[in-house]
């Protein structure tokens, strides 16, 4: 309506074409510049011999699929693999469950409990993660740790002098509770922002029809809220399969294969014994496990992206 | 016995009344101290380490944890910032956020602007990088980053860090930047151009004011991803007087065993910049977040 009555813009027609591309030129520049090339050079370099001194003398070795067929038959990386997946399974499921009743709770307190659980999660949000896992360090340290002292006196069991890393799935268990610690209050936050659009007057009218609380969430609130979920549960995916620092700087920068995610693992191949080579084959599995696993998250949240 | 029914009822009423509020009062109540309980879980690890950082030496090591820090000492942040090379990190944390952010929101504003406002060919192809991209685990790419950075000399530089961080943010940041732009109503800007603005003076005078809180949540979330980075910089930054405050911090840990007081200390002074950063800044930023979440 309104676009019938300016006036038609005077610049020639190609300019006018052009100039979307001009202002997109410097971010994908930079983007493919600074990531699309070693991209590349990493999928180059899983195909090479590359150790120490083929670094000095920048030449690798061509071996074709040779580095695959060590890494795949390498019973350390299906242990590793499987690992991390259910390490990242549980990590995203605890994380959006946990977020969502927070999210929901966060709309029935009063005012003031809200401001103060909203203060709560911006100061853990933006607690660097280095610094987190300092502190959780601290709390599970075996002998002063506030975490032992506390369980015991709760009655759970005799935890003085108990070292959490001693046992990989009670390791396992606290590197979950950090990771899912931290990751909450990104998730808590945008839900419930997103829970804030979900217009009052349906929710209303589905009370008046005889819906209960549980069938309002199902079939009013997380069908608005679908995009939401997807992107959150999408990201959280990705940040918790590469999870690195709170692993490998808990333990001390000297983790056990027992600790070992992908990401520390291809870490160690390449920086640890000079296996440059193997260490991207690693890498560039993960990222095809990775793509696999969020496929469907990403094509729902392009999905959503190309309708508006 | 008209009468008496008009005297019972109202009774009634008032009682069936204060029963159902008496209900919901206690309702009320156990959801504020649900929302409480989550506060005091959520905190106390931050808690914990302020209050460690403020005991001296002999109340941090003891079997019976004390709750408060009485007596309290400054000793362990003057330990902290006493150790070498707190002011170089401090400086290069700065200067890579400053310059990264600067950078940054610039680039990825123009970007969001042509993603949002034209249709143009290849921009399908464009937001499905932007997602793919962001796939793809930043610490995957180290070995060939260093490598690159390593032919043009910018191992062990600034510049070098401040690059990868660029381009490491700048996906979300177009992104939800985008999403901004699209809530804008094109009309808007029409009815400005209508009342004689150009198209350029439509856009600064209408859309960009309104873009604002989308580039305050855009800034926080790459204050706090580059501020916050660690394993980049601890391969690329290899002298200390080179490294940020995150490495510097990392290597407390190292040395003879962990040294509870000052470490803590130094995790304090080290998270302090990102949370008043992102107090001053976070009233923008639920606003923020669902325009770019929801609008893709």
């Amino acid at each position: 309506m309104a676009t019938a009555v300016v006036t038609p813009d005077p610049r020639p027609a190609l300019r006018r074409n052009l100039l979307p591309y001009a202002l997109v030129a410097p971010g994908v520049a930079l983007i493919v510049g600074v990531l699309g090339f070693p991209l590349a050079w990493l999928v180059w370099l899983s195909f090479q011999h590359y150790g120490l001194r083929e670094l000095i003398a920048h030449q690798g070795q061509w071996v074709g699929f040779d580095n695959y067929r060590t890494i795949l038959i390498d019973p350390l990386f299906h242990q590793v693999i499987g690992r991390t997946l259910l390490f990242t399974f549980a990590c995203v499921a605890l994380t959006v469950v946990i977020s969502t009743l927070i999210a929901v709770l966060l709309r029935k307190v009063r005012r003031a409990v809200r401001v103060i659980v909203m203060s709560a999660l911006v100061f853990v949000w933006a607690t660097p993660v280095i610094v987190t896992v300092d502190i959780w360090q601290w709390m599970f340290d075996y002998e002063f740790g506030i975490i032992n002292y506390l369980l015991t006196r709760l009655h759970a069991g005799n935890f003085i002098h108990h070292n959490w890393f001693d046992n990989p799935l009670q390791g396992w268990t606290v590197f979950v509770v950090v990771v899912v610690w931290g990751a909450i209050p990104f998730v808590a936050i945008t839900i419930y922002a997103g829970l804030l659009q979900v217009p009052g007057e349906l929710l209303d009218a589905a009370e008046v029809d005889g819906a209960g609380a549980w069938q309002r969430f199902r079939f009013v609130t997380a069908p608005i809220l679908k995009p939401i979920f997807l992107i959150v549960t999408c990201l959280s995916t990705i940040w918790d399969f590469g999870v690195f620092n709170q692993v490998y700087v808990l333990l001390n920068e000297r983790p056990s294969s027992d600790y070992y995610t992908i990401a520390i693992y291809s870490y160690r191949e390449s920086f640890g014994v000079s296996q440059y080579g193997l260490g991207a084959t690693i890498a560039v599995l993960l990222v095809i496990v990775l793509v696999i696993v969020t496929l469907f998250y990403v094509r729902e949240t392009i999905k959503v992206a190309d309708i508006t | 016995m008209i009468a008496e029914g008009l005297r019972v009822r109202p009774s009634e009423e008032t009682r069936t009344v204060n029963r159902v509020r008496a209900s919901e009062r206690v309702k009320q109540l156990a959801y504020d101290s649900a929302g409480l309980l989550v506060a005091a879980v959520m905190l106390f690890p931050i808690y914990w380490m302020i209050i460690t950082a403020f005991k001296p030496g002999r109340d941090i090591l003891t079997l019976t944890p004390k709750w408060l820090p009485a007596p309290a000492t400054l000793d362990n942040f003057k330990d902290a910032v006493a150790r070498p090379f707190f002011l170089d990190d401090v400086r290069n944390s700065l200067v890579i956020v400053a310059v990264m952010l600067a950078l940054a929101l610039t680039t990825a504003f123009l970007a969001a602007v042509a993603t949002a406002r034209f249709g143009f060919k290849g921009r399908t192809a464009l937001l499905v990088m932007l997602i793919a991209v962001q796939m793809v685990p930043l610490n995957s790419l180290i070995i060939p980053l260093y490598m690159q950075l390593d032919n043009i000399g910018q191992v062990d530089a600034l510049p070098g860090v401040i690059a990868v961080y660029l381009a490491a943010v700048l996906p979300f940041m177009i992104w939800t930047l985008r999403g901004f732009i699209a809530n804008i109503p094109v009309e808007l800007e029409e009815s400005a151009m209508i009342d004689g603005c150009t198209r350029v003076g439509a856009f600064f005078r209408i859309t960009f004011p309104l873009v604002g809180p989308g580039l305050v949540a855009t800034a926080i979330f790459g204050f706090i991803q580059a501020w916050n980075e660690y394993i980049i910089a601890y391969v690329l930054l290899s002298s200390p007087h080179n490294q940020t405050l995150t490495v510097w911090l990392a290597s407390f840990t190292t040395n003879h065993g962990p040294e509870w007081g000052p470490l803590m200390a130094a995790a304090t002074l080290t998270g302090l910049p990102v949370v008043v950063f992102f107090l001053l800044l976070q009233r923008y930023l639920v606003g923020g977040l669902t325009a770019g979440a929801v609008k893709g």
